[in-house]
């Protein structure tokens, strides 16, 4: 019968704690630090043999520009790659997440993921969140039923559609979607269309920027086009290149990796069991 | 004296009631396109007022020739819009009774516009539309757009409110010097057609403006033919059992 504190298990999800303290501090007049969003133009469609999916690689935080360079197509199996838009931590989050529960999944069934399950998933983490999960994704793969497509949204609702936008570029993409988009389009004139809409979305909207990315997936075959298309080269690079002020001493110029340390015990006692 | 401190008593009792005039727009118009082509100017806009999120108005006319040389598209309320049409057919009148050979142009009657919208805004009082004007005089092509807030500015094909997000783009990589008629009411029918589909407030019934050196048309309305076959439209969660 010692005085000992019981300890309680950590609560799991979301602690929703401290809204009611940060609800008071926004009426005070203090302003939240600003999320790193995502901006973005994500698309998908559906072609001859598979679906396509696109995206811009511009990451912003407020008016900033964070990352110029980021990967908005997460690996969610062999055969299903989701876009994100929105809150990048949550986008990749739920990826990540979905991701290793549809790994436990394979494991435990010996199967290939299927689409469905991968969107049954996410909806129901995004539904439970209420759309405090800040995740617009368009999720694309193909299994053993034929290609899908879908555009999930924050608050869990979804849609299956044969060419979908998302993100703050979603309405420049569409325009080209809308206006270009035909059933039984070829990979090369699928591809096309995809950098197409995803440079509509680069050059008409601020929140998206920079490179394409384009995945093409289809029975049994993944492709992963990382930065398929270049559009914003860096124009000037000046040639002066870098001097070093008069003063300093230049010791070496060889360059030397830090290595782990990392004991190596040659024929040790195997692990017990 | 007198006259300063009565002002100055007016305006102390206008803080006290604290008037704001910033009114709310009841009847509006959705997008109105426009682009230069070799000849002149193309403009199309659909012909629905909408009230709220009700379609309320069918066959409103949202583009109207303004004097010899001009024609003007708007989108927003359509009263204010009606209030513009009388104050723009003073001025062409009060232009005619001057009887000199000159007539009032493009150029001069964008300037108007611009101080007339300006001035509102000023006043807290603003005119809710953004307003196309297009035209040709001696030869010279113009298109411009003056917003509530004043805000103006020419260019070679515009677009208002969600035609900006929809139709811009389209035009951005489409557009190009000397494009013919038809090619002009090609890319106008695109871009309207897109609104057609993702702008819920836009009607299935257009009119397509021209303006030249010669005169203005004003087609008659149509409707443009819209596709909804696609295969997956047909049974959407064939494969996706429970969802939609």
């Amino acid at each position: 019968m010692t005085n000992s504190c019981v300890e309680l298990p950590a609560k799991r999800g979301f602690s929703f704690d401290l809204c009611k303290r940060n609800a008071m501090l926004a009426d005070k007049g203090l302003k939240l630090p600003p999320f790193r969003k995502t901006g973005t133009t994500i698309v998908g469609l559906v072609f001859q043999d598979g679906v396509i999916l696109g995206a811009d690689t511009r990451a912003t935080e407020g008016p900033i520009v964070c990352d110029k360079n980021c990967e908005k197509i997460h690996y969610m199996a062999p055969n299903i790659y989701c876009c994100g838009a929105g809150t990048a931590a949550d986008t990749e989050a739920v990826t990540e997440m979905v991701s290793s529960q549809l790994q436990l999944h394979r494991y435990h069934t010996g199967r290939e993921s299927r689409v469905v399950t991968a969107l049954t998933l996410l909806k129901k983490h995004l539904f439970n969140y209420q759309g405090h999960v800040s995740a617009a994704l368009v999720l694309g793969g193909v299994d053993c039923i034929g290609p899908h497509l879908h555009t999930i949204y924050p608050h869990g609702s979804t849609d299956t559609l044969p060419f979908a936008t998302m993100g703050s570029g979603s309405l420049a993409a569409m325009a080209v979607f809308e206006s270009k988009y035909k059933e039984g389009l070829s990979r090369d004139e699928g591809i096309k269309l995809v950098s197409e809409a995803i440079c509509s979305g680069i050059f008409n909207d601020l929140g998206s920027g920079s490179n394409v990315d384009v995945c093409v997936i289809t029975k049994g075959h993944k492709e992963y086009l990382r930065n398929h298309m270049l559009p914003n080269p860096r124009t000037y690079v000046t040639e002066r290149g870098y001097s070093f002020p008069k003063n300093t001493e230049v010791l070496m110029t060889k360059i030397t990796p830090h290595r782990e340390r990392v004991e190596v015990i040659e024929g040790g006692d195997a692990m017990e069991e | 004296m007198e006259f300063s401190s009565e002002t100055r008593q007016n305006s102390l009792l206008s803080s006290e009631r604290g008037i704001q005039r910033t009114q709310y727009p009841y009847v509006t118009g959705s997008s109105v396109v426009a682009l230069k082509y070799k000849d002149g100017i193309l403009m199309a806009a659909d012909m629905g007022g909408s009230y709220g999120s009700t379609l309320r108005y069918k066959s409103l006319e949202r583009i109207k020739p303004v004097g010899k040389h001009s024609l003007i598209g708007a989108s927003g309320e359509i009263s204010d819009f009606q209030e513009i049409m009388h104050y723009l057919d003073d001025q062409v009148l009060n232009d005619n009774m001057w009887d000199d050979g000159n007539s009032l142009g493009p150029k001069e009657i964008h300037s108007y516009l611009t101080r007339v919208m300006y001035n509102r805004r000023n006043k807290f009082d603003p005119l809710w539309n953004t307003l196309v004007l297009g035209g040709v005089k001696k030869g010279q092509k113009f298109l411009g757009v003056v917003t509530m807030i004043g805000v103006n500015f020419e260019e070679n094909h515009v677009a208002t409110g969600f035609g900006n997000h929809m139709a811009q783009p389209i035009l951005r990589s489409e557009w190009h010097e000397n494009l013919t008629f038809e090619e002009g009411v090609t890319l106008l029918e695109k871009c309207m057609r897109v609104l057609l589909y993702r702008d819920r407030s836009a009607v299935n019934k257009f009119q397509i403006a021209k303006i030249t050196e010669e005169g203005v048309t004003i087609s008659q309305p149509y409707a443009l033919k819209t596709f909804w076959g696609f295969k997956a439209f047909e049974n959407p969660t064939a494969g996706a059992d429970g969802s939609w």
